[in-house]
C-alpha cells in the first residue's frame, strides 16, 4: 500500500511541476499566439539558475553559493525571464514565426552551455546535491515526499488562479485580441509589441518556475533533463488538454504524463529486448503523432477554449462586470 | 585557420542547398517549417538504400571512382533519392500541412511541422538504428594541399563543393533563363501577384517541395559522404538552414545560397575561439545578429 501511495505522489509531484510549465506555455500560446519553440530553455534556464545560487560548492566551478533556498528560487525564475526578456525584445516586433525560430536557437544554445560549460553547470554529468527545502525537519522520506507534493500541488494551485485571473481581467482580453487581429488591436491603441513582450515574459518565468521546482524535487540536473523532447512533451500536453483552457492545460498534463510514464513501463515490462532498446524512438514517435494527430482532428483540445462573450450595456453578465 | 575556412565553404555549401528550398516554402506557405531539415535525412538515407540496391543488383557498379568513395551506384543512388525526397515533400504537404493550411492559421503550421520532423526523425531512427553509418567502409584518404599552414582535403570534399555549385548554377539558369524559372521567382517573391499574373498556385507549391526536396536530398548525400549517415542530421542541419534563410532574407533564393556560405564559413571560423561543443549555438548568434542589424536579411524585402 505505502509503495503504491509513494508511486502515485511521485507521479503527482512530476505531473504538478510539467502542468505549470504547460500552464506558462499556455499563457504564450493559447491566450497570446506566441509559439515557444525551445520551452526546455526555460525550464532548465529555472533549474540551472535555482541550482548555482542555493547548490552545494563544487571544486573548479563556479556557483555552489548554498544561498537559501527562496533567493535561489527567485533567481531560477529571473534568469529564466531574463533570457526570454532578450530574445522577444529581438524577435517579437518581427514575423510571428521569428520568434518560433529564435526559441528553438535559444534551446539549442543553451544545452550546448549546459553540455560544455563546466566550469558552470558540471558538463554532460550535470549537478547534484541541490539542498531540498526543509528536509531534515521531516523524520523520513516517505513523509517527506508527501509533503514536497503538497508543496508542489500549492503552486500549480496558486498559478493556476493567478492566470485565470489574468486572463479574465481586460489584460487577459487585450491578449486574445491581439492574438486574434493585432492590427485591429493596434488600432485601438493598444501596444501589441509590448503586450506580447509581457506575455512571452510572464510566461517563460512560470516555465521557470516548474523548472525550480523540479531540481528541487530530484536535487539533481544535467543537459538531459532540458533535452529538446521535454519540449514536445509540454506541447502535447498543451494541445491534447485544450490551447486557451487553464483547466485544459492542466488536465493535459496530468494525461500526457500518464500515457508516457505507462508506455515506458508498458515497454520495458512486455516488449522484447531487441525493441526495448528502442523505447526512446517508439515514446517520440507517439508524441509526435499525438501533436500531429490532435492538430489535424482535434485542434481545440479535450477542454476548449471557453470565449466569454461579453455585452455592453447593463445586460453585461456579472462576472464581466465585477472583474472587467 | 585556413582549414577552418575551407571546410566551412564546403559545409556552408551543403547547407545552402538545404536552404533554397526552405527559403521559397517560408515564403510562399508563410510558416517556419521545422520539419525541413528531415528531409536532408530522408534523402541521405534514402540515398543509402538505392546504392546498397544498385550495388548488389550490378556488382559493377560499386567500384569507385579513382580517390573519390562515389561509386555508380551512389551517383545513381542520389538522384533516385532526390527523386523519393521531393515525392516525400509532397506527400507531407498533401497528408499534413494543406489540410492545416486550410483551417488554420500559420503558426498550426509551425506547431505541427514540429511534430512532424519528431515523427520522421524517429522512424528513421527504427528502420537504421541509431548508428553512425557509411556509405563506404573504404577509408578516404586526405591530400595534403600545403603542409604550411596545413591544408588537408578529402577528395569526396571537392567533388561535393563542385556537384554543389554545378547544381546550383543549373538552378540560376532555370531561374533566370526559363518562363518557368519566372513564374517561380514571382510565386517566392509575391504568392498573391504571381496568382494574380496567371500562376497556378496550387501546382507550384506542389513543384517548389519537390524542387526542396530534391535539393535537400542532394544536400543530405553530400554531408553524410563527407561525414556519415546519422538519424540527427536533419537536428543538426535545423538551425543552419533557417540562419541561412534568415540572412539571405526570406523567400530570396540567391540569399538563401549566399546565406548557406556565410553560416557555413562563420561556423568554421568560430572554432577558432570556441571549443567545439558550442557550435551548434553558433547559427543561432547569427540569426540574433541579423535580427538586431537587418531584420530583413541581406536581400530580403521589408515587411512586418
Amino acid at each position: 500500500m505505502i509503495g503504491v501511495i509513494s508511486y502515485l505522489a511521485f507521479f503527482g509531484t512530476v505531473a504538478a511541476i510539467l502542468a505549470i510549465a504547460v500552464l506558462g506555455l499556455n499563457l504564450q500560446w493559447g491566450n497570446t499566439g506566441l509559439f515557444n519553440g525551445g520551452v526546455a530553455a526555460f525550464f532548465g534556464a529555472g533549474a540551472y539558475g535555482a541550482m548555482i545560487l542555493g547548490g552545494p560548492a563544487e571544486p573548479l566551478q563556479f556557483g555552489g553559493f548554498n544561498l537559501p533556498y527562496g533567493v535561489a528560487f527567485a533567481g531560477g525564475i529571473l534568469l529564466a525571464a531574463l533570457v526570454a526578456w532578450a530574445v522577444g525584445l529581438l524577435t517579437l516586433r518581427l514575423r510571428h514565426d521569428y520568434l518560433a525560430i529564435a526559441t528553438f536557437g535559444v534551446a539549442v544554445a543553451l544545452e550546448s552551455v549546459a553540455r560544455n560549460a563546466e566550469w558552470l553547470t558540471g558538463g554532460a554529468k550535470g549537478m547534484r546535491g541541490f539542498p531540498r527545502p526543509l528536509e531534515s525537519v521531516f523524520a523520513d522520506q516517505f513523509t517527506y515526499n508527501l509533503v514536497f507534493l503538497a508543496f508542489v500541488a500549492g503552486i500549480l494551485i496558486l498559478v493556476y488562479i493567478g492566470l485565470e485571473r489574468l486572463v479574465r481581467s481586460p489584460y487577459g482580453r487585450v491578449l486574445r485580441a491581439i492574438r486574434e487581429d493585432e492590427i485591429a488591436a493596434r488600432a485601438l491603441g493598444k501596444n501589441a509589441t509590448r503586450l506580447r513582450l509581457e506575455a512571452f515574459v510572464l510566461g517563460s518565468a512560470i516555465i521557470g518556475v516548474s523548472g525550480v521546482l523540479y531540481v528541487s524535487f530530484y536535487a539533481f540536473i544535467s543537459p538531459q533533463d532540458m533535452a529538446p523532447i521535454l519540449t514536445f512533451q509540454l506541447w502535447a500536453m498543451l494541445i491534447v488538454g485544450g490551447a486557451g483552457n487553464n483547466r485544459g492545460a492542466v488536465l493535459g498534463a496530468f494525461l500526457i504524463w500518464g500515457v508516457w510514464t505507462t508506455s515506458g513501463l508498458a515497454l520495458a515490462k512486455f516488449a522484447p529486448t531487441a525493441v526495448q532498446i528502442y523505447t526512446g524512438p517508439i515514446q517520440y514517435i507517439m508524441i509526435g503523432s499525438i501533436i500531429v494527430g490532435m492538430l489535424l482532428w482535434r485542434p481545440q483540445g479535450l477542454l476548449p477554449e471557453r470565449i466569454e462573450r461579453t455585452r455592453t450595456g447593463n445586460e453585461a453578465p456579472r462576472e464581466t462586470a465585477s472583474q472587467g | 585557420m585556413i582549414q577552418n575556412i575551407v571546410d566551412g565553404i564546403l559545409t556552408g555549401s551543403i547547407i545552402s542547398l538545404g536552404a533554397i528550398g526552405l527559403t521559397m516554402v517560408m515564403h510562399m506557405l508563410r510558416f517556419a517549417n521545422f520539419a525541413y531539415a528531415e528531409l536532408l535525412a530522408i534523402g541521405a538515407y534514402a540515398a543509402l538504400v538505392f546504392d546498397r540496391l544498385f550495388a548488389a543488383l550490378v556488382p559493377v557498379m560499386d567500384e569507385s571512382f579513382g580517390g573519390l568513395s562515389l561509386t555508380w551506384s551512389l551517383t545513381l543512388a542520389t538522384l533516385a533519392a532526390m527523386v523519393i525526397t521531393g515525392a516525400s515533400a509532397v506527400l507531407i504537404d498533401w497528408a499534413v500541412f494543406k489540410r492545416i493550411r486550410q483551417k488554420a492559421d500559420a503558426l498550426s503550421m509551425v506547431f505541427a511541422s514540429f511534430g512532424v520532423a519528431l515523427i520522421v526523425r524517429n522512424v528513421i531512427t527504427l528502420i537504421f538504428g541509431l548508428k553512425a553509418q557509411l556509405y563506404s567502409n573504404d577509408i578516404a584518404f586526405a591530400m595534403v594541399l600545403s603542409r604550411d599552414p596545413l591544408l588537408l582535403i578529402k577528395p569526396d570534399q571537392v567533388f561535393v563543393l563542385v556537384a554543389a555549385l554545378v547544381l546550383m548554377a543549373i538552378f540560376h539558369l532555370v531561374l533566370s533563363r526559363t518562363t518557368f524559372g519566372f513564374a517561380l521567382r514571382a510565386v517566392a517573391e509575391n504568392p498573391a501577384l504571381a496568382q494574380v499574373a496567371g500562376v497556378p498556385l496550387a501546382r507550384m507549391v506542389i513543384v517548389v517541395w519537390l524542387i526542396g526536396g530534391a535539393f535537400s536530398a542532394a544536400a543530405g548525400v553530400f554531408y553524410s559522404l563527407t561525414n556519415h549517415l546519422s538519424p540527427l542530421i536533419g537536428h543538426n542541419f535545423l538551425l543552419p538552414v533557417f540562419a541561412a534563410t534568415i540572412v539571405g532574407g526570406i523567400g530570396s533564393v540567391y540569399g538563401a545560397l549566399l546565406g548557406g556560405f556565410i553560416v557555413g564559413t562563420a561556423s568554421g571560423l568560430a572554432l577558432q575561439i570556441l571549443p567545439s561543443g558550442y557550435i551548434p549555438a553558433m547559427p543561432f548568434l547569427i540569426i540574433l545578429a541579423v535580427l538586431l542589424v537587418r531584420p530583413q536579411g541581406l536581400f530580403g524585402e521589408e515587411q512586418t
